[in-house]
């Protein structure tokens, strides 16, 4: 009798599931740390393992939730501002037990009520709390909304490629078809608006191609907050639509996902995150409800993160007048954030595009570059020898060289003869020229190893 | 594409009495079309941008259509774009919309968790009205006796746990010398580890997806000390509560319904609800309540065997010890008879040992499976056993927190490979979690600066709890037609009750299965939650429901008296 766990016996779906963000370049990059190398982690989304520091209110506030004996201590403003107490005794008050309470499976009803604020004053339309679920993080609720919609392996999701692994690995996990649609890598993946008109317009056409092809639309905007360009900020799909007016406000279902992971906030490891449901008929609500109630609820600091993250400190607050000078500093550690971000954005484009057979767009508004990298005929060739993907290839004898981690764009899909690979801009910015440079070195070395015409006039 | 839309399409095909996928798509993909080229928007901007999207949009389409192999639909203009819009809109007010109940995945629908069913939404309803009308049932508060949430109902956190957690959320504080006034030393000095443990100090960033490497090593220590076998990080998998980490298994075991798990009736619900929502068969196994939910191994090779006549291949035993909610400790007696029938039969042995810290007598002890296996002389190349652990249980009950692990033994390299990519896919558990974790499998010890605090919360909280389930099983055993199980371990009791048969054709009448409908009159009446024993299972024509033992010491005899006074007008009205 085979063991119960035999390979051969497990659940093809999860053997069929691949994720590139922490796949063979991952596992490769981890052993060369354990061997004592120095490897630079740029293949997840992961600001303070690269050195950003935290916002200091919410951990101020959430540090007191964790531990409420000290609101208690006459000492407990010698550590602590007299805001983020109040702000810690606003949701203890909210929670019903604390921070070891399981809350609602839908999230803590105050603070889906501050989301729910949040997205009136982005948008200009109210919402309801009762159609916002707060989850471990974004990922989760991906997740639960795609288990609910697949049924089997005729469902389509329609993904963009390159797409973030997450989709096409949880498509596969719940037995779902992927049905790609390519951006276009020379009008910037589709990112590049000249004008905040220009964006609206397209994000209009789409939606009503959801309309017309009676299609939901999920809505990933978790990088609503890393829009580099002021003069460009960033517009919901649930704006546009109701800007629309019906028939499509009433009847385009869209749910949007958002995260404490990303922009200036980049709080990865506390999993707070929200979606928020439009047009779901209440059925389908309860129906989700259920399942989120299986899981029970979502961690509670991570719903504090998210309840500060879209309800931060603003002039005109009473705590604002008595914290002038700490807010001061509050803003202009944002603004530094976002402003490295953007500068550690250009001198990787620049120094991608100063390398022999890369070409890469400006990253707008996410943490991610995508430079393409024309691969000669004879590297092609030698990853297939070597039984790899030629991006792979290239990708891993980067790792090896230089110690830089990255992602194959195989991962995200990518067109047929098309390489690509993906890094975060998150290297400190100190560290980046030195990173650029030596990926340069490498790069140039490597063309010219295998370009046809450098290897016979070497000969 | 769903039924709905194909059938609404045709309300708009001037071709009305063909009604094949084929036309409705074809139709369909030419009204887009015509509808991008001819909208007009009222912003008037046409630029390059547009272009480029209607056409990303029309490219979307037709890999869609040549992805299902049917021709493209020829040109001719079939409308007048003039009314193409209103009829668009026409149609589409027609239609399904994409997401509704009917067209969810089937497995959705099908599950089932009672902890958080139809009583407790009625019970928050009264909440409500309970608030906006004071006086308006005859009870002032709802006592929420259904769902193992200790703090929610007053049981205060462990200090130095709390302590720790602060301190790594916000570490600036490691760096004043204030903190030294408000927190205790080794709470700083525990933190500092911790911190250090984490690549950068960086609690806010993603982990390795198994869990921060410093603290599997912690946690794996921690089983090493309780079960005097060694335990290894690398099998140790972080998560977000114990939940994921059983749903986890779940989708590894489960290919197709003809897969099965077998699983205690009595079962705690996330046992059914993750079979069901990964599409597996439960096969299930009695408890046998008159040996106190006695765990039989012939009631276990009984069901196997029928489940394997009707082709079911049976790939685990779910053991849940101490019980849930049931509440009986298994005797290491049984436990050796368990891992000798799943080391027979070829079965992972997933054990819920999430109350490990519960249990309130002093004959019994908890053995983890694992240390049971390998005192037996079986090692990883015998068994498979997979150990689920959480921090929202014990006496630390931080529910909120949602940290747990799992760990793995027996499993290949291919295999795990598997679990972790899967694991990958979420990125990691929330890392305060992790943090908890690892301090329940190593809290203070002696000679620590909080030690003696920490004991004394922790035996205050235990032996409380202790006293709260001894006076609840009294009390349900002093009620007619009413017994209760030694409450041995765990957060539950699950009493029986014969309802006389007047009960139960009133519960017919009105649609309820009769357990629920005692549940529903006892909320009615007192303000109190508990479950029904049909959410768990139970030998059919027997009724119960769970009740937990966590409302606060001072609150019991009220619930006791309010409860007794409820049954005895319940029998009463109901009595043949």
């Amino acid at each position: 009798m085979g063991k119960p766990l035999d390979y051969e016996l497990i659940n093809e779906n999860v053997k069929k599931t691949a994720y590139a963000v922490r796949g063979e370049l991952y596992l490769r990059a981890s052993e060369l740390q354990k061997e004592g190398k120095k490897i630079i982690f740029t293949n997840v989304g992961n600001p303070h393992a690269l050195g950003q520091k935290p916002l200091t209110f919410p951990r101020q506030v959430v540090a007191l939730c964790q531990a409420p004996f000290l609101l208690d201590d006459p000492n407990v403003g010698l550590l602590f501002p007299a805001d983020a107490i109040a702000r810690a005794k606003h949701y203890l008050a909210l929670t019903s037990g604390g921070l070891g309470a399981y809350s609602d499976s839908r999230g803590i009803p105050g603070v889906r009520k501050e989301v729910a604020e949040f997205i009136e004053r982005r948008d200009g339309y109210p919402t309801d709390p009762e159609l916002i679920f707060l989850t471990d993080g974004a990922s989760k609720g991906v997740m639960q909304m795609l288990n609910a919609l697949i049924r089997n392996e005729n469902d389509g999701i329609l993904v963009p490629v390159p797409q973030y692994p997450l989709y096409s690995a949880a498509i596969t996990l719940y037995g779902g078809s992927l049905v790609p649609y390519y951006l276009e890598e020379e009008a910037n993946w589709g990112l590049d608006f000249n004008t905040i008109r220009q964006s609206i317009a397209s994000a209009r056409e789409l939606l009503q191609f959801c309309f017309m092809e009676n299609l939901a639309l999920l809505a990933d905007e978790v990088y609503q907050q890393n829009v580099y360009q002021d003069e460009r900020p960033f517009v919901s799909a649930r704006k546009v639509l109701f800007d629309m007016g019906p028939p499509l406000s009433k009847e385009v279902q869209l749910i949007s996902f958002h995260t404490v992971s990303k922009g200036y906030w980049g709080e990865c490891g506390q999993r707070g995150g929200y979606f928020e449901m439009t047009n779901l008929p209440p059925k389908t609500v309860d129906e989700i409800y259920k399942v989120a109630s299986i899981a029970l609820s979502p961690n509670v600091p991570g719903q504090i993160f998210m309840g500060l993250m879209v309800n931060p400190l603003k002039p005109g607050d009473i705590s604002y007048l008595n914290t002038v000078n700490w807010f001061f500093h509050f803003l202009l550690y944002s603004k530094t954030i976002l402003e490295s971000l953007r500068k550690r954005a250009h001198i990787m484009t620049d120094g991608f595009n100063s390398c022999r057979n890369v070409v890469c767009n400006f990253t707008e508004g996410a943490m991610y570059s995508f430079p393409q990298i024309r691969l000669p005929a004879r590297a092609i060739e030698a990853a297939k020898i070597a039984g790899k993907a030629p991006d792979v290839f290239y990708c891993l004898k980067l790792l090896e060289d230089t110690g830089i981690s990255t992602v194959p764009g195989s991962g995200f899909g990518q067109k047929d003869g098309v390489f690509h690979l993906r890094t975060t801009i998150l290297p400190a910015e100190e560290d980046m020229p030195a990173i650029m440079e030596s990926f340069k070195k490498f790069n140039d070395s490597f063309m010219e190893q295998y370009e046809d015409y450098r290897g016979y006039s070497r000969m | 594409m769903s039924a709905g839309r194909c059938k609404a399409s045709i309300d708009f095909s001037p071709k009305p009495k063909i009604q094949t996928p084929l036309v409705s798509r074809d139709t369909a993909s030419l009204i887009t079309k015509r509808f991008l080229r001819n909208i007009k928007p009222s912003y008037g901007s046409s630029g390059e941008m547009r272009r480029f999207v209607t056409e990303k949009a029309r490219r979307v389409l037709s890999s869609y259509l040549l992805s299902s192999s049917r021709s493209q639909p020829s040109s001719s203009s079939l409308l007048p774009p003039v009314a193409l819009y209103s009829t668009a809109a026409a149609m589409a007010s027609k239609l399904n919309p994409p997401v509704t109940v009917e067209t969810l995945n089937p497995k959705v629908l099908k599950c089932e968790y009672a902890v958080r069913g139809k009583i407790v939404t009625h019970a928050q309803r009264l909440q409500e009205e309970l608030q906006t009308q004071p006086g308006s049932h005859p009870f002032d508060e709802i006592l929420y006796c259904n769902i193992g949430n200790p703090q929610s109902l007053g049981q205060q956190p462990i200090t130095f746990f709390r302590e720790v957690l602060a301190l790594a959320d916000h570490p600036t504080l490691l760096d004043k010398s204030e903190t030294a006034a408000l927190f205790s030393s080794d709470s700083i000095q525990r933190a500092w580890e911790i911190l250090d443990g984490i690549p950068g100090r960086a609690t806010g960033a993603y982990s390795h997806s198994q869990g921060v490497k410093g603290l599997r090593d912690a946690i794996a220590a921690g089983i090493a000390a309780r079960d005097g076998f060694p335990s290894n990080a690398d099998d140790i998998f972080l998560t977000d509560g114990a939940s994921p980490a059983v749903h986890m298994m779940m989708q590894l075991l489960l290919r197709t319904e003809k897969d099965g798990i077998l699983c205690p009736i009595p079962q705690y619900p996330l046992y059914s609800a993750s079979i069901a929502l990964h599409g597996g068969s439960l096969v299930p196994y009695y408890l046998d309540e008159a040996t106190g939910w006695g765990l039989e191994t012939s009631e276990l090779k009984k069901q196997l065997e029928e489940a394997r006549s009707k082709g079911t291949t049976v790939r685990a035993l779910v053991i849940i010890n101490p019980g849930n909610p049931t509440g009986q400790v298994l005797a290491e007696e049984n436990q050796r008879q368990i891992v000798e029938f799943c080391k027979n039969e070829g079965l992972v042995l997933l054990a819920d040992e999430v109350y490990q810290e519960n249990i309130y007598v002093d004959d019994k002890s908890f053995n983890s499976f694992k240390k049971i296996a390998r005192s037996m002389g079986y090692g990883e190349e015998d068994l498979a056993v997979v150990s689920f652990q959480s921090v929202s249980k014990g006496y630390y009950g931080e529910c909120g927190k949602r940290g747990g692990y799992m760990e793995i033994t027996g499993f290949s390299a291919d295999v795990r490979e598997q679990i972790y990519k899967v694991a990958s896919v979420n990125l990691c558990s929330n890392i305060s979690g992790q943090i908890l974790a690892s301090l329940v499998m190593n809290p203070p010890k002696v000679g620590d600066e909080s030690y003696e605090s920490y004991m004394a919360e922790k035996d205050g909280i235990l032996e409380s709890l202790a006293r709260r389930a001894k006076a609840l099983e009294d009390a349900f055993n002093s009620m007619e037609g009413v017994t209760c199980n030694r409450a041995e371990g765990a957060m539950y009791l699950f009493p029986r009750i014969h309802l006389p048969r007047k009960a139960i054709d009133a519960a017919t009448a009105t649609n309820n299965a009769p357990d629920a409908f005692y549940c529903q009159r006892l909320l009615e009446a007192t303000g109190i939650v508990v479950v029904p024993g049909s959410g768990f299972g139970q030998v059919p024509g027997t009724w119960h429901f769970r009740c937990t033992i966590l409302p606060q010491e001072d609150k019991i005899p009220a619930i006791i008296s309010r409860f007794k006074a409820f049954h005895e007008s319940f029998m009463s009205e109901f009595s043949n």
